[in-house]
């Protein structure tokens, strides 16, 4: 028998049966492609949400109300809310006596409102924020400006729209200087962001939403007197570290804390929560993986059933291969590559397929939705897709591989 | 002295199926030397097929001795017993089993792709099988193209390619109108006179009159084994019965 006999056989017995063969190989293309696109879309949400996330800057420390671990993610992203930080403690923060490496920094009350123009209702994440919010955030104004420091505690009642926001609430039509109700009460825009895009999870984009002096969102519109968190930036990255330890401090003299286990705030920076945003979109893609791979499983039991079948249909084809001279283990082999022939065959058109779904999902959500949204497909999925399939051929194979085997052929020749 | 082929001596076969035992061969014993054409012939349930497929290496004995070419066969692995089946006999069956959506060439081809030869080039032997049953016209032809007399000319084709050293026929005629039969009949006629051992099992004296030597069966023993006096030779017009 030379070396390719086998496949050579394998090969024709598929051929033959082209109708079977598909059927087949349809329930591998399925878990494969499956497989391919939920990496791919794991990637790119998360390379997104990751982009969005580093796109606000390196050097920035948050300060957030109520202790958390240092890997976990914080209580106010849990719905917590803690009303322990206040503007004194931003004050206090953006001391240089206190923190000398900070370069600036900003102070946010939020909430979701009912925004409205000319009888159109619609519903906006409502920031209160201290005039060097664009300075802090990296994000540049489209048209006006932004609020001075007069405005901080002046209760103005102005307001600067988001990209999005001004695009939902005015369409084309300019913004500025019109007036907007927020909860009943009427502001005037003076200023409109570009658009710097939005993560749509919560992460800090200031796409969607609408900014007003903080004094004036945490008494007319909120009704509140703390603050959701606080960010500063500081002037050298090297310095990051030296930064948070000297927040702690400021921190725990604010709020006459003794001991660090007492801390009712968190301190975090960027780099920090790049990594807890990178474990958790890790988590979720893998959880998407493991979705993914039970279809391939299912497609796995299936070219066991079909093989088991195709056995009970060829009987007497086994026979008449064994009495012609195949020896068990040939038989074996035979079915063996065959069922690894279709699952390799169906892990290409799986592939292939794959990749073309995930580019025309990038395609959509990057031209309809307006998403920067990567088209990645790693080597490694892949890799994984095609490894695991032919895997599944063999091991899924092998049972009617090993029951076609040891048919005997004379039972097999007289089998009806 | 020509010399001994096969060699049986008290053969039996006994299946055991739910603990009941069923002797389907008994006692049996007899030679058939190089060249010979030997039909074994008896009723339905006589066990001339069972007999048919322990000689092939289909089946083992479960008593009695079989010497195949001076080697006893008792002692052959499975392993040992496929080689035996692709390279020293061939069948030729009454259904005449050929793969389905498959070619003629393929389905005469099939011994060779499991004769352990690494070289040279199959299609010089699959051809000249072919063209020894008058089929190779029909090389490109799908099994399920062919009529029943073309479809056993090509498991005759198969049975050969190999150059085995005994055809097994197990009722090579039986699914075949008469001038089909007569065709085959002819083939192997010319095979033993080419020097091919052949051994045909049939449940038709006509048929089995083709051969040179009659062994009976009757319940699992031979009854009578003679060799044929009035041999007949099949011939274009000849009418199997």
């Amino acid at each position: 028998m030379r070396v390719l006999d086998p496949v050579k056989i394998s090969y024709r017995n598929l051929v033959a049966n082209k109708f079977r063969s598909f059927l087949t190989v349809l329930g591998i293309i399925i878990g494969v492609a499956s497989v391919i696109v939920i990496m791919a879309i794991g990637s790119s949400a998360q390379t997104l949400i990751l982009d969005q996330v580093s796109g606000i800057g390196s050097n920035l420390v948050g300060v957030l109300p109520g202790a958390s671990d240092e890997k976990g993610p914080p209580a106010q992203a849990l719905g917590i809310i803690i009303t322990t930080l206040k503007y004194e403690d931003f004050l206090a923060l953006m001391d240089k006596k206190n923190v000398p490496e900070v370069e600036t920094g900003c102070a946010y009350a939020q909430g979701v409102q009912t925004v409205s123009y000319q009888k159109n209702d619609f519903s906006f994440s409502v920031m209160g924020v201290t005039h060097d919010y664009i300075n802090v955030e990296n994000v540049e104004l489209e048209q006006g400006r932004f609020f001075v420091p007069e405005d901080d505690v002046s209760l103005s009642r102005i307001v600067v729209l988001g990209a999005g926001a001004k695009k939902d609430l005015f369409g084309i039509d300019d913004a500025l200087n019109k007036k907007i109700k927020v909860k009943d009460e009427n502001f005037t825009v003076v200023g409109v962001l570009k658009d710097k895009g939005s993560a749509g999870f919560g992460v800090g984009g200031s796409s969607d939403a609408i900014m007003m002096p903080l004094k004036t969102a945490q008494k007319i519109i909120l009704g509140i007197d703390h603050l959701s968190y606080i960010r500063l930036k500081i002037a050298n990255p090297d310095e990051i570290a030296a930064a948070k330890e000297d927040v702690a401090k400021t921190m725990r003299i604010q709020h006459d804390i003794k001991n660090p286990k007492d801390d009712d705030f968190s301190v975090r920076d960027t780099a920090s929560a790049l990594k807890i945003i990178s474990n958790i979109t890790d988590i979720l893609k893998y959880f998407l993986l493991s979705v993914g791979s039970i279809s391939l499983l299912v497609g796995g039991v299936g070219i066991m059933n079909i093989m088991l079948i195709s056995v009970n249909q060829r009987i007497r084809e086994v026979g008449l291969r064994k009495a012609v001279g195949a020896k068990n283990g040939t038989i074996m082999l035979q079915f063996l590559i065959e069922s690894a022939t279709i699952t390799l065959a169906g892990g290409i058109i799986g592939i292939v397929l794959g990749i073309a779904l995930a580019f025309i999902i990038s395609t959509v959500v990057t031209n309809f939705m307006g998403y920067d949204w990567q088209f990645i497909v790693s080597g490694q999925s892949v890799l994984v897709a095609t490894s695991v399939s032919i895997a599944i051929g063999f091991i899924f194979g092998l049972y009617p591989a090993r029951k076609a085997a040891k048919i005997s052929p004379m039972e097999a020749l007289r089998y009806e | 002295m020509t010399s001994q082929l096969i060699q049986v001596k008290n053969l039996c076969k006994t299946y055991e199926n739910e603990g009941v035992s069923t002797r389907a061969v008994c006692g049996v014993t007899f030679n058939v030397a190089e060249g010979e054409f030997v039909s074994i012939m008896g009723p339905s349930g006589s066990g001339k097929s069972t007999l048919m497929q322990m000689l092939g290496f289909l089946d083992r004995a479960t008593g009695g001795e079989y010497i195949f070419q001076g080697q006893n066969a008792n002692g052959f692995s499975d392993d040992e017993l496929a080689e035996i089946r692709n390279k020293k006999v061939g069948f030729v069956f009454q259904t005449f089993n050929l793969l389905p959506r498959t070619t003629v060439y393929e389905n005469v081809e099939l011994p060779l792709l499991y004769d352990g030869d690494v070289s040279g080039d199959n299609s010089a032997k699959v051809l000249s099988a072919l063209r020894s049953v008058g089929m190779e016209h029909r090389k490109d032809y799908f099994s399920n193209q062919l009529s029943g007399g073309e479809r056993q000319r090509v498991a005759i084709a198969r049975a050969l390619v190999n150059d085995p050293s005994v055809i097994f026929a197990d009722e090579p005629t039986g699914n075949l109108d008469s001038k089909s039969g007569t065709q085959v009949m002819k083939i192997l006629q010319g095979l033993n006179d080419a020097g091919k051992t052949i051994i045909l099992v049939t449940h038709e004296t006509f048929t089995a009159e083709h051969g040179k030597r009659i062994i009976l069966m009757k319940d699992g023993g031979i009854v009578s084994d003679k060799e044929i006096t009035t041999r007949r030779f099949a011939m274009d017009g000849e009418l199997l019965k």
